[in-house]
């Protein structure tokens, strides 16, 4: 007799069978695996284009099987911007970490969600310069020691941690922007779904979408894998707090005046 | 049909005669023109326009759309052109085609908005940080940005690889009769590189992230072969009245017009002066001006710059005959009669020298 086994976790398939560069316990590759998974099951592998960042997320084309570009520090949405312009049918995103975006390339995502680009980008917002060691990010929280704020983040000489969905919700070229954290299973359930909708929202052509998503990053932070998950939620989560920030479809400016059906370049 | 243009205006006509379907800029003088035109006309043909954030965005946005396998296109000038060099060099890394255009004005720092030729330097050694080189065409006359423009793009998807159009605020400002009847468009290349989604073939990627140091240095080399290949087969100039020339003025762009101008009066005056006029500024024409060396001693450079082409202009000629120079920077735009008499104190000294040597 043969037993019938329902499979409760597989690889995705458009998750190359290669190792993971990150260190254990970081998020990245769990949000690797979920946006693999969401466009393998929304079926958007054949028209995936995504925009990989400088720092930890820049291998990403070593693990993802569709079509990937890299850009240059914090320029990944004026580059997902160029690409979507041309192919408007196309699902366009691009990943980008909390120097890359909330720091190094602010212009360039706060005038993409502007403009109501229809992208969507992956915000990982870890709190740290992760690849280059462990420094202070716009995102870090006040007193947090990294390599460049030994005596921890005093804001009165480096500023306050930079919220990126808050900030980018008064812009009207924003559909949708949630924070969501990959510290423990429920959390990564809600980023998968999180995921899911901000694809979906762009394939309806609604206006820009963002997922900030909280992750650990314990070799930066100088702490347990666990010991991680538990501050994302203890400490982190309180100055980035979870939950859906904006919900506008289709965002206002396109309410406002509607886009062309036609392409702009069919 | 001739037509009245601003040589702006003129460049962005040709680029969308061209096949560009994507252009991305900065508003900064003197090249708005270029952008507002692009406004209007990337509408009418179907094309995307973005006025972006700043030149960084821009750039980067034309190389988002190179990718998708767009004919791709930014302008800007000076100042701008400094914030496009980190674009530039992923560009060559990446290999990807565009075309970037640099109404190039007074400098360094804010400078001033009057024609220059002081971003030479810039254009020619790369720009932008690694060894790279990109391609670099000087038109000296609006008539002659309708051959200039397609070729850039031509060039720029032969080689795979990015193209600038120099010129200077005095070619983007002034107005010119220009026909495009005679504009080809080039050729549509096989793109078997650009990101479209990984339907019916493996997926793709482009990158320039390499971090073992000698396949880095293997692409490195791939790059330079290209460069070498580049500098075999594509360099181009004019000669204006060089046979029988005792003297050879090398000039390009807004500055050979006004030297030739300044050759006009001395031929009257019986004086043998003859023009090489640079169209690639680089690749450079070294061989033809080795070539002339040898039945020619007096090279007379002209550049409305403090001196920066007048250096390759000294490695081309290798010590081979008399290098002679006369720039003016920060946007001065000198006569033609100064040129001239410039010009002509100098071939007197090095006649009556010759002349010292001979008795």
């Amino acid at each position: 007799m043969t037993t019938a086994y329902k499979p409760v976790y597989k690889r995705p398939k458009l998750l190359k069978e290669a190792h993971f560069h990150y260190c254990p316990g970081c998020g990245h590759g769990i949000i690797n695996r979920l946006l693999m998974e969401v466009i393998e099951e929304m079926d958007l592998a054949d028209k995936a284009i995504c925009v990989a960042p400088a720092g930890c997320g820049m291998l990403l084309y070593n693990y993802f099987d569709i079509d990937v570009i890299e850009s240059a520090h914090g320029r990944g949405s004026a580059v997902a911007t160029g690409i979507k312009r041309m192919l408007p049918d196309n699902l366009v995103f691009s990943y980008q970490g909390d120097g890359d975006l909330a720091a190094i390339g602010t212009a360039e995502g706060f005038h993409a969600a502007n403009r109501g680009e229809n992208i969507t980008v992956i915000f990982v917002n870890n709190g740290v310069y992760g690849m280059t060691g462990g420094q202070m990010a716009p995102t870090s929280l006040i007193d947090q020691v990294t390599t460049t704020s030994p005596l921890g983040r005093n804001s009165v000489l480096a500023g306050h941690p930079v919220r990126i969905c808050e900030v980018f919700s008064v812009l009207d070229g924003t559909s949708y922007l949630e924070r969501v954290a990959v510290n423990k299973p429920a959390g990564v359930v809600k980023t998968k779904k999180a995921i899911r909708k901000a694809f979906q929202r762009q394939l309806d052509g609604a206006g820009f979408s963002l997922v900030e998503i909280l992750s650990p990053c314990p070799t930066a932070w100088k702490m347990g894998t666990l010991e991680s998950c538990k501050w994302v939620d203890d400490v982190m989560s309180k100055v980035f707090p979870l939950g859906v920030v904006k919900d506008v479809a289709p965002c206002a400016g396109i309410a406002a005046e509607p886009r062309s059906e036609e392409a702009p370049c069919s | 049909m001739k037509r009245l243009m601003s040589g702006n205006a003129a460049l962005a006509e040709a680029a969308i005669l061209s096949g560009c379907t994507a252009y991305f800029g900065y508003p900064i003088t003197p090249q708005n023109e270029l952008t507002e035109h692009m406004a209007k006309r990337m509408v009418e043909s179907g094309g995307v326009f973005i006025q972006s954030e700043s030149e960084i965005a821009a750039i980067n946005m034309v190389l988002g759309a190179s990718a998708a396998g767009a004919r791709a296109m930014t302008s800007s000038s000076g100042p701008g052109m400094s914030l496009k060099q980190e674009g530039i060099s992923y560009l060559v890394a990446d290999e990807l085609p565009a075309v970037i255009v640099n109404v190039v004005r007074g400098g360094p720092g804010m400078g001033n908005i009057s024609p220059s030729q002081s971003d030479y330097f810039q254009a020619t050694r790369g720009g932008g940080h690694g060894d790279y080189k990109t391609i670099v065409l000087a038109p000296s006359s609006v008539q002659e940005l309708t051959e200039i423009v397609p070729l850039a793009f031509d060039l720029a998807d032969k080689y795979r690889n990015p193209v600038l159009i120099l010129g200077d605020g005095m070619l983007g400002q002034m107005m010119e009769p220009v026909d495009f009847d005679g504009l080809e468009r080039p050729r549509d290349y096989q793109k078997d590189y650009t990101l479209t989604g990984a339907k019916d073939r493996p997926a793709r990627s482009i990158y320039s992230l390499i971090f073992d140091a000698k396949l880095q240095e293997e692409h490195n080399w791939k790059l330079q072969r290209k460069f070498q290949l580049i500098e075999q087969n594509e360099v181009r100039y004019e000669t204006y009245l060089t046979e029988d020339a005792e003297m050879i003025v090398i000039a390009y762009g807004m500055g050979a017009r006004i030297a030739k101008g300044a050759i006009k009066r001395l031929r009257q005056e019986g004086l043998k002066v003859g023009m090489v006029r640079l169209i690639t500024l680089w690749p450079f024409p070294t061989k033809v001006l080795q070539e002339m060396a040898n039945t020619v001693s007096e090279f007379f450079v002209f550049e409305m710059s403090a001196g920066q082409m007048v250096e390759d202009v000294r490695l081309a000629l290798g010590g081979k005959g008399n290098v002679h120079f006369y720039g003016r920077p920060g946007g001065v735009i000198p006569m033609p009669v100064e040129l001239y008499r410039i010009i002509s104190r100098h071939y007197n000294l090095a006649e009556s020298a010759r002349a010292g040597k001979q008795s």
